[in-house]
């Protein structure tokens, strides 16, 4: 038996099929995972993601920390309420984990980490904290939920009374503030508008059932993947690990090289990649021909080129088309065959996201 | 619970068989079968003509989850395919012993002999298997 968030028994309650994911007994759907994707697409969903780590770090040298532990740099945190996206790496350059960092105060800052990844990443941390003068909390007393599509922000805004409702709305993307009991950000893993509220545990239940009542479809860990996937997301253990590197990971964007005198750990061994160049880079297959469903560890032939390999695909409900991530060869052009059971298929490298705000971007 | 119709026969492998008239069965998968299976988003069918044997390897039914192999629980010559479900898979979701069918085969002399289940004793493995 798997960890268990304080939804659990609700979830079971509801119908969910429950699944294991990083060690957790999670719900994979409700009925139907293609029905609860299309509800995110189109009006609104709400996930229990209280399987993710939070982590609080706290202190006069937090700051310091985080500038050493992190690839992107919370510099960019100029002020208490910002988010930032960011790979921890180690000294090879190899990912730990992706994580969201909030920052609450001056000296304060708060870490959302994958379910698989909380006891590998705490350690990291704790190992790297000595002497920068830092608390670090696990705050298991919190639950997490997320609720994500068009009309998310403004179905949880009915549950808050009018002056927090609000100050809820006026968050900006990737801005977080303290909403009452809630600790709500303007983030989400869909390519959906929608909050993320983190809140004492026991009031996580009567929150989940509050967002359905108002609308929302409860969402499993299923349709999660679908959607972060159409929105060009990684997934931490499918798309990257510690055996990767930011840069073959289409996630170069979230490395700060500048300021060069920010010795964050890893850069060594990214500079000298930077350097020679990489070998392998992360693309997204839109699959051309009928022949069934493009999916992990399948093999991606570029032709002339080399191999590569499916690190996370799907059914897309949105383009009615399978899509995928895949580790291909650096020198890969715009066409390349699939093995799916025994057959070649032609799928075509595109640029993710698949789809953003509901709208299809490739065809 | 799921929905099990008397008058069908079942394998193992979460098939029904429908008896047609003229020696003729037509072939689908459960509804326990996709439900474990989930949102079924792609169908392949055997070609017209194509002669099956019972047990084998016939169809495949990819899922959000998982691609599973469709087994022939009749021997014989495929007379008729469900091409409906090329564009609508999720007819076996919604209806899997009606608009989800997915072959008629026409019975090779001896070829509806192989084992099957009645609805109680498919039922009753269906018991057995959530145990």
């Amino acid at each position: 038996m798997g960890r268990r968030t304080v939804l659990f028994d609700l979830h079971r309650t509801l119908g969910a099929r429950m699944v294991d994911f990083g060690g957790w007994d999670m719900p994979l759907h409700y009925g139907s995972q293609v029905a609860e994707h299309n509800a995110v697409r189109r009006a609104a969903g709400v996930f229990d993601v209280s399987h993710m780590g939070v982590v609080d770090v706290d202190g006069a040298g937090s700051r310091e920390l985080l500038e050493r532990l992190l690839a992107n740099d919370v510099a960019k945190l100029t002020a208490p309420g910002r988010a930032l996206y960011g790979c921890m790496l180690n000294e090879a350059g190899g990912i730990i984990d992706d994580l969201l960092v909030y920052r609450l105060e001056a000296s304060a800052f708060r870490i959302v980490v994958n379910a698989g990844r909380r006891d590998v990443d705490l350690a990291w941390i704790r190992r790297h904290a000595a002497g920068f003068g830092v608390t670090i909390a696990e705050r298991d007393d919190l639950a997490m939920l997320a609720v994500q599509g068009p009309e998310a922000r403004a179905l949880a805004a009915k549950l808050l009374a009018p002056a927090q409702a609000q100050a809820a709305l006026a968050l900006a993307p990737f801005h977080a503030r303290t909403v009452g009991e809630w600790y709500v950000s303007r983030t989400g893993y869909t390519g959906e508008d929608g909050f993320e509220v983190m809140l004492p545990a026991a009031g996580a239940a009567d929150l989940f059932e509050a967002l359905r009542a108002a609308g929302a479809a409860p969402c499993g860990l299923g349709a999660r993947d679908t959607l972060r996937l159409e929105a060009g997301l990684n997934l931490y253990g499918n798309d990257m690990d510690e055996q990767t590197d930011p840069f073959e990971s289409a996630l170069g964007w979230t490395v700060a090289m500048q300021p060069v005198t920010r010795r964050f750990l890893g850069r060594d061994a990214l500079e000298a990649i930077e350097r020679r160049g990489s070998a392998r880079k992360l693309v997204g297959l839109l699959l051309l021909d009928r022949g069934g469903v493009l999916r992990r560890h399948q093999t991606v032939i570029a032709p002339g080129v080399g191999e590569g390999e499916i690190t996370s695909g799907g059914f897309s409900p949105t383009l009615e088309r399978s899509i995928a991530f895949a580790r291909v060869p650096a020198a890969t052009g715009t066409e390349v065959e699939v093995g799916v059971r025994g057959r070649a298929l032609r799928a075509r490298v595109v640029k993710p996201p698949f789809v953003r705000h509901g709208q299809p971007l490739v065809s | 619970m799921s929905n099990v119709p008397p008058e069908l026969e079942y394998t193992d492998a979460h098939e029904w068989i429908r008896r047609l008239p003229d020696g003729i069965a037509e072939v689908g998968i459960t509804d326990h079968a996709q439900h474990a299976l989930g949102d079924i988003v792609y169908v392949e069918l055997p070609d017209l003509g194509r002669t099956v044997s019972a047990g084998e390897a016939c169809a495949v039914v990819e899922s959000v989850k998982s691609a599973s192999d469709v087994y022939a629980p009749v021997s014989g010559e495929v007379i008729g395919r469900n091409d409906a479900l090329e564009t609508a898979p999720e007819a076996i979701n919604q209806d899997p012993y009606g608009a989800g069918w997915m072959l008629r085969v026409r019975l090779a002399p001896g070829g509806g002999d192989a084992k099957t289940l009645s609805a109680a004793a498919y039922l009753d493995l269906l018991g057995k298997e959530s145990d």
